[in-house]
């Protein structure tokens, strides 16, 4: 029997009826519709589906999402504020960080969780902090670069035009 | 039927929720990564504890520690106290998982998981930790050698839950270490897993106590190998004699991870390894707790 619950995700409160057995992950990509954290391995092992449960980072494939009501989700959604993207997103993009962008968001979270607890890391911690995470495409050397840069304070704006959210997609076109 | 859910709120909740059938889960770390993983299927009906009052306290005192059920690995490794006192310990919890599951991993989870390969085991047993069993009709304490049964079973009966477990304080010139070998250093558990504990005075071993992990159906301690440290000057002939001992007593499978043949071959270097961080540590020497303190994914205040 579904159970009638709120959760709070972003600082937004989403009423939802949930499986007991449904994880969070599922139940903020499919009843939520936000889609940007993933789903990797479904095992705990990749960390794309990172997300932070009151501040602290949080495998979301492997937790009830009936436990996180009540308390403060985050994900990489919510990492922008008011921006279009964050420093720290910046930062991937600036540095290489990201190149297929599976793992981006919950290397994000990660590195987010990460900078609070540590804002100065040095190339080991990040490497540490973010040991969670896999990627198969950087090598990892540019997301190191890239905490580093948001670590920093010195993240420049992004060149080029800006990516607009309305744009509609071709194949919803017409 | 359909799959339940409740959250408890207080201890008295969670027990009269256990009595009636319903499986705790606390982090969800095991739990639902072993159904993902088709160990178990998740329980039908789930009892959230992760709220309950009073089971989160981590208290150092003269006569010990006693850790609530659902102490996180990274409030462990956090702790200078356990740091400083009960080395191996945070050896372990500093690698258990990934940050998250640091972060959502409780220590009383962990133990009720009985895995033979789980990090904290090691170190628990050379430390002499006891757990408090609770149930809605009463409580008992008891050592992990009868708590733990076989691979993933304890002795609880389904209505009990652990509520504590208690450390008594190592003796003066205690030092101790866990180490594994691993493939990665995040996500993993132990291929192989050795804890030493040793008690010098004036130079000499006068205790010491030697477990093995993932060698065994159960996490176990060694006392051939403890034999043949205590009384020593903690030479290399008794180190090197005491992780033999401590391989002799392996009797590991073969899996996905390793053969049986390398687990028995690595069990005598883990052991060597970890009695050599020990007795390092117990002279005053400095072995460091793997990872940083920053990094260990510590709660945001």
């Amino acid at each position: 029997m579904k159970v009638a619950a709120t959760l709070t995700v972003n600082g937004t409160s989403y009423p939802v009826e949930l499986d007991p057995h449904m994880s969070l992950l599922r139940a903020v990509r499919d009843e939520l519709g936000l889609t940007g954290s993933k789903e990797g391995c479904d095992d705990s092992e990749c960390g794309a589906c990172m997300m932070l449960l009151d501040g602290a980072p949080v495998n979301s494939c492997s937790y009830l999402a009936l436990q996180a009501v009540g308390k403060d989700v985050t994900t990489v959604e919510g990492l922008a504020g008011d921006e279009e993207v964050g420093p720290l997103q910046r930062a991937f993009l600036q540095q290489f960080g990201v190149q297929c962008g599976f793992c981006t968001p919950g290397m994000l979270i990660s590195a987010t969780a990460l900078l609070r607890s540590n804002p100065d890391p040095s190339d080991e911690e990040i490497r540490i902090g973010l040991s969670g995470n896999l990627c198969r495409c950087t090598g990892y050397d540019g997301i190191v670069k890239a905490v580093h840069q948001a670590a920093s304070g010195d993240v420049p704006p992004l060149r080029g035009a800006p990516v607009h959210a309305d744009v509609t997609p071709p194949h919803h076109a017409g | 039927m359909s799959p339940s859910f409740t959250s408890a709120m207080t201890l008295d909740d969670a027990l009269a929720a256990v009595a009636s059938g319903a499986r705790p889960v606390a982090g969800g770390t095991d739990l639902v990564v072993g159904a993902r993983q088709g160990k178990a299927p998740l329980p039908e009906d789930i009892v959230a504890i992760d709220r309950v009052d009073g089971l989160r306290a981590l208290e150092v005192s003269d006569a010990g520690l006693r850790l609530g059920t659902l102490v996180t690995h990274g409030d462990i490794v956090a702790d200078p106290d356990i740091r400083d006192r009960y080395t191996a310990l945070a050896d372990a919890s500093a690698i258990v998982g990934s940050h998250a599951t640091r972060a959502q991993g409780t220590i009383g989870g962990n133990v009720m998981n009985a895995s033979p390969a789980m990090d904290t085991g090691g170190p628990l047993l050379c430390f002499d930790a006891a757990v408090t069993l609770r149930s809605a009709t009463g409580e008992r304490t008891i050592g992990l050698e009868a708590l733990w049964t076989g691979p993933g079973k304890t002795s609880a009966a389904p209505d009990e839950l652990l509520v504590a477990v208690d450390l008594p304080a190592p003796a003066d010139g205690t030092g101790s270490s866990y180490v594994r070998l691993e493939y990665r250093r995040q996500m993993e558990i132990a291929v192989v897993g050795a804890t030493a504990l040793v008690v010098l005075r004036d130079g000499n071993v006068i205790d010491a106590r030697i477990s093995i992990t993932a060698l065994t159906p159960t996490i176990r301690r060694v006392p051939e190998a403890e034999a043949a440290l205590v009384g020593s000057g903690a030479d290399a002939d008794a180190v090197k004699a005491a992780a033999r001992a401590a391989a002799t007593a392996a009797t590991p499978i073969s899996d996905v991870r390793g053969s049986a043949e390398y687990r028995r071959a690595m069990a005598e270097v883990m052991a060597r390894r970890a009695i050599a961080a020990a007795l390092t540590r117990a002279r005053g020497g400095s072995v460091p707790i793997p990872a940083s303190p920053a990094t260990y994914g510590a709660k945001e205040s």
